[in-house]
């Protein structure tokens, strides 16, 4: 028996399709979901891939927050389903108020796109147990707006409660708080980052490493052992 | 509203002496005369405003047409080819079942105008065209030249250009993997700004831009119609409109719109998705997309390509603006739009998949068993033509062309006489300051506003030699893509500069492993109406057309832009060349960056002294004279049939092509990519400075790993191929032994600081 994780394909989505590759590679069952669908097909874990839904108009995620699906998704985070949110994922997460703070453009006003290293700061969460906590992975980062931003009551419960997930190292490509590259919440079990993990699973394609395989391996063997 | 009568087809026969603007619309008289002719009548506001847009230099290529044949004549033998030249993209067989369809075009002038919506919206065109073959497009690329890299206007066009394509192709998510960045003054006021892109299909799945079938329904999906772009890619410059500020509908007169497009690639995504759900479900009898010329080119070419006639309903059309002529609802190019032929039985599944996908689809019309494209507006039919005569009957000229007087001086004033550096410290000062300059520096700053991960299949991306996506997982098969042009060879002599791009771009796929199979050009001149720019036409195809003929790698398709021209100065003659490769697996591919020390360094072909337009004198001398470097087109296959052989056996662990900055620039770029340093040993029989910085054609340095060595150079023997071990992958620097060395350090912020420090 393998673990069924869905993505969320919604209007304007683009790494939907490398996101269930991913998941198929970690050995995990991919599970293309439908933004209209209210219904998450009994999956056991649900992906919001990268990409522009609804181009981004208005705010990035800001209108896919009030997708069919996400109604579903909210409710159900809410009560444990582990919740992955890629860059347009994350920046819908924060729009749902699953995660606190929000994202801004980047602070050099450009698209950027690059390997980017990270220091994984908290291996306990449902999609980085097969990491350890201080390990330093390059993953690509690929966005327009991913200036990670909070008020400072936020940033200080983040930093005490350890929820602060990945750091950027060496550089941060858009001037987000703190470095934050992602961010748990309370729980453990919804997960919001900026770069793409799903770009780093094969060696030799995008970025040529495999550093990014960790995440979907993790909730494997979270959902598997359950 | 229009207080004057709809002007009909009856109306129009009735009036015969009404004047209509052909001249503001960019009709010549004997092109009017011409149209009367066709019609036996006066033509109505509509179909003057059709023929005025589709018999334009962008749509007709009525003054490149008698050259470009050669394409044909001269296209070599050629297995692959599925598709050729007049669809929407050529198609290329490239095994396993698996097709590729890949095209360049230019979106030069509007991107002058509106730097990132005209380069935003020239991706849009390139990738609709891709759509409309059937195929999921898999990566897009770029080749783009500016002014002067200090001059203040490129700091305006070249950050919004870049900004538009990356906000464009980023949005679609479409992997940005090659192209090319050029300064040179002569682009001043005429940046050209080409987009190209490639899509990957099931041969079964190739469709074609045809209406067949009597009562077979005409369907229009995407963006509503709006006032954008009217004549926006035809040769009504805006001026046209000046004199026309108010819309009347039976003028024919377009009211005054801005030219250049306005973009949405969100709208675009859709399209292409709920396209290639159409396909899946096999809905679709023929399909076009709606690009420049808008409606009056994709009814006419429907109809045209197809067995029957169509008859159109204009009030059908969604529109933005309620009060759009309709001469203007035929010549809009409103972004985003697709024009499918669908069986009845059909229709419904199609409609319904477009609202899965939120995108407006209305039927606007049916093919019928007739010879004749009818348009009908309010009740009165205001077209009635034979499509033939608007899309592919129009006026063909023989413009005049002669070798321009200034031709022989220039290629008298011999680039080797130059003054060449007279010490060590001089050709390193030379060296430092070419892997400075603005043409041979990094283009990360740009690049980096490129996504090329999406999609999960980039094996290579730019910096690499050519761009290389993975079409199947479980086999590894993958294309490859390159494009290059070098105007300045191409000013000293047109015939060989094209034969040097052609040769470059081959170079570049083979050398990342892929063999080449096909081409597609986009061909970028000043004024047609110039007998030396129509030389220099004339002789650029000529030459790749006979290059093409040499490599059996055949044009499938490409684009022509003339009037690349402000006042008397035409840009240099720039042919922009994409070849096409295959590779049966990717993890053979080879890379430019150097990968292990110890490996040993081996120059591939014979090095001249060859300076003429070459970087160096750029460089150093701001000069431009001479002839190009020789063209030997075997020793080109040759060369790429070592390459290919090279990495599927694993005898070479990197290697790159030589071109511009010759040798020098080529060992900098591999050394700071991979980390990892060189000494380099001036062969015998060649002086430093010639070693370094000749641009001999037909070269590349590769990397060879030691167990490797004897192998290698028993096949390079073996074929004849001339072969000298250069040097070795070493330390943190690039030595020249004898002369000087230049840690990565000092080379890495020469190199990457040039561009940022430009245009921020």
């Amino acid at each position: 028996m393998t673990a069924r994780i869905g993505v969320v394909t919604f209007p304007g989505s683009l790494d939907d399709r490398d996101t269930r590759r991913a998941i198929r590679l970690a050995g995990a069952e991919p599970v293309a979901l439908w933004h209209k669908d209210k219904d998450l097909h009994q999956v056991d874990a649900v992906v919001l891939p990268g990409g522009f839904s609804y181009g981004d108009y208005l705010r990035a995620g800001a209108i896919s927050r009030f997708s069919p699906v996400m109604e579903t998704v909210i409710e159900q985070a809410k009560a444990g389903l582990p919740v992955l949110g890629i860059c347009n994922g994350f920046q819908i997460l924060t729009e749902a108020h699953l995660l606190p703070g929000g994202m801004l453009g980047n602070d050099h006003l450009h698209f950027i796109c690059r390997d980017q290293k990270l220091r994984v700061e908290n291996a306990d969460t449902a999609w980085t147990s097969d990491y350890t906590a201080g390990q330093e992975i390059h993953i690509p980062l690929k966005n327009m707006d991913g200036r990670y931003v909070a008020d400072r009551y936020t940033l200080d419960k983040l930093e005490a409660e350890g929820r602060v997930v990945f750091r950027y190292l060496d550089f941060n490509p858009n001037g987000s708080l703190s470095d934050i590259a992602g961010i748990t919440n309370e729980a453990g079990n919804v997960v919001g980052l900026m770069p793409h993990p799903e770009h780093a699973v094969e060696p030799l394609i995008g970025s040529g490493r495999t550093d990014g395989l960790p995440f979907f391996t993790s909730i494997l063997k979270k959902l598997v052992n359950v | 509203m229009s207080r004057t009568p709809l002007d009909t087809v009856e109306h129009a026969a009735a009036t015969p002496d009404v004047e209509l603007p052909w001249a503001e619309l960019g009709l010549k008289k004997d092109e009017y005369e011409r149209i009367v002719e066709i019609l036996g009548r006066r033509p109505t506001g509509a179909e003057l405003a059709m023929y005025s847009v589709m018999w334009s230099e962008h749509c007709s290529y009525k003054s490149s047409k008698v050259h470009l044949r050669q394409f044909g004549e001269k296209a070599p033998e050629s297995d692959a080819m599925l598709v050729g030249i007049g669809e929407n993209a050529g198609v290329v067989d490239v095994g396993q079942g698996y097709a590729v369809t890949f095209k360049v075009e230019s979106h030069n002038h509007p991107s002058y105008v509106e730097p990132y919506q005209g380069a935003a919206t020239g991706v849009g065109g390139i990738v609709r065209d891709i759509i409309a073959m059937g195929a999921r497009p898999v990566a897009v690329v770029d080749p783009l030249r500016f002014g002067a890299a200090d001059h203040p206007d490129t700091k305006r066009v070249l950050p919004g250009v870049v900004a538009g394509i990356g906000g464009y192709g980023n949005c679609l998510g479409l992997p940005n993997i090659g192209g090319e960045v050029v300064f040179d003054s002569c682009y001043q006021g005429n940046p050209l700004v080409n987009a190209g892109a490639i899509g990957v299909m099931r041969h079964e799945d190739i469709h074609l831009a045809k209406a067949s079938g009597a009562g077979n329904k005409v369907i229009l999906y995407g963006a509503r119609t709006g006032g954008d772009g009217i004549g926006g890619a035809s040769i009504l410059a805006s001026e046209t409109f000046d004199t026309a500020s108010d819309s009347a509908s039976g003028t024919g007169k377009p009211s005054k719109r801005p030219a250049v497009q306005v973009g949405d690639p969100f709208q675009e995504k859709l399209l292409i998705e709920c396209t290639l759900e159409a396909f899946k479900e096999k809905l679709v009898v023929g399909i076009q997309d709606l690009g420049a010329a808008g409606l009056s080119c994709a009814t006419s070419e429907l109809a045209s390509n197809g067995s029957g006639g169509m008859r159109v309903t204009l009030d059908d059309v969604p529109l933005r603006d309620s009060t759009l002529s309709p001469e203007e609802i035929l010549m809009s190019e409103s972004q985003e739009r697709m024009c499918a032929v669908v069986e009845p039985e059909k229709v419904d599944r199609f409609l319904e998949i477009c609202e899965k996908w939120d995108v407006i689809a209305t039927v606007i019309g049916e093919v019928t068993d007739g010879d004749r494209l009818e348009i009908h507006w309010h009740g009165g039919k205001i077209v009635d033509v034979d499509p033939r005569t608007v899309a592919h009957e129009g006026p063909v000229y023989e413009r005049p062309y002669a070798r321009p007087s200034w031709q022989d001086e220039l290629q008298a004033d011999d680039a080797n006489k130059l003054p060449r550096p007279a010490s060590s410290d001089e050709l390193r000062d030379h060296v430092l300051k070419l892997v400075a300059s603005p043409n041979q520096a990094s283009k990360k700053w740009i690049t980096s506003q490129y996504d090329h991960f999406v999609q999960g299949n980039t094996v290579l991306a730019q910096p690499e030699d050519s761009g290389m996506i993975r079409i199947d997982e479980e086999t590894g098969l993958g294309v490859a893509i390159a494009t290059d042009g070098n105007g300045r060879y191409a000013k000293l002599d047109p015939y060989a500069g094209a034969q040097l791009a052609l040769a470059e771009a081959y170079r570049n796929v083979a050398t990342t492993g892929a063999k080449p199979l096909a081409v597609s050009d986009c061909l970028n001149f000043g004024s047609p109406e110039d007998p030396a720019v129509m030389w220099q036409f004339a002789e650029a195809v000529r030459g790749l057309a006979d290059a093409c003929q040499q490599l059996g790698t055949p044009v499938t398709g490409g684009n022509v832009s003339l009037y690349n021209q402000t006042g008397e100065a035409a840009i240099h003659p720039t042919p922009v060349v994409a070849v096409l490769g295959v590779i049966d697996d990717v993890t053979r591919r080879t890379p430019v960056a150097f990968q292990e020390e110890g490996q040993l360094l081996y120059l591939l072909g014979d090095t001249r002294e060859e300076f003429g337009g070459s970087a160096w004198s750029q460089v150093i001398h701001d000069h431009l004279g001479g002839l190009p470097p020789q063209v030997d087109l075997e020793r080109e296959r040759m060369l790429a049939e070592i390459l290919i052989s090279a990495s599927r056996d694993g005898m070479i662990d990197s290697a790159h092509d030589l071109s511009d900055g010759g040798l020098i620039q080529a060992v900098v770029e591999s050394a700071l990519l991979g980390g990892k340093g060189a000494r380099l040993v001036v062969p015998e029989g060649l002086d430093a400075f010639t070693f370094l910085f000749s641009e001999s054609a037909g070269r590349a340095v590769v990397a060879v790993p030691r167990s490797e060595e004897v192998r290698f150079n028993d096949m390079c023997g073996a074929r004849g191929l001339p072969v000298t071990r250069v040097g070795v992958v070493d330390g943190d620097a690039v030595q020249v032994q004898g002369e000087f060395q230049l840690s990565l350090e000092e080379l890495r912020s020469a190199h990457e600081g040039t561009i940022p420090a430009l245009l921020t």
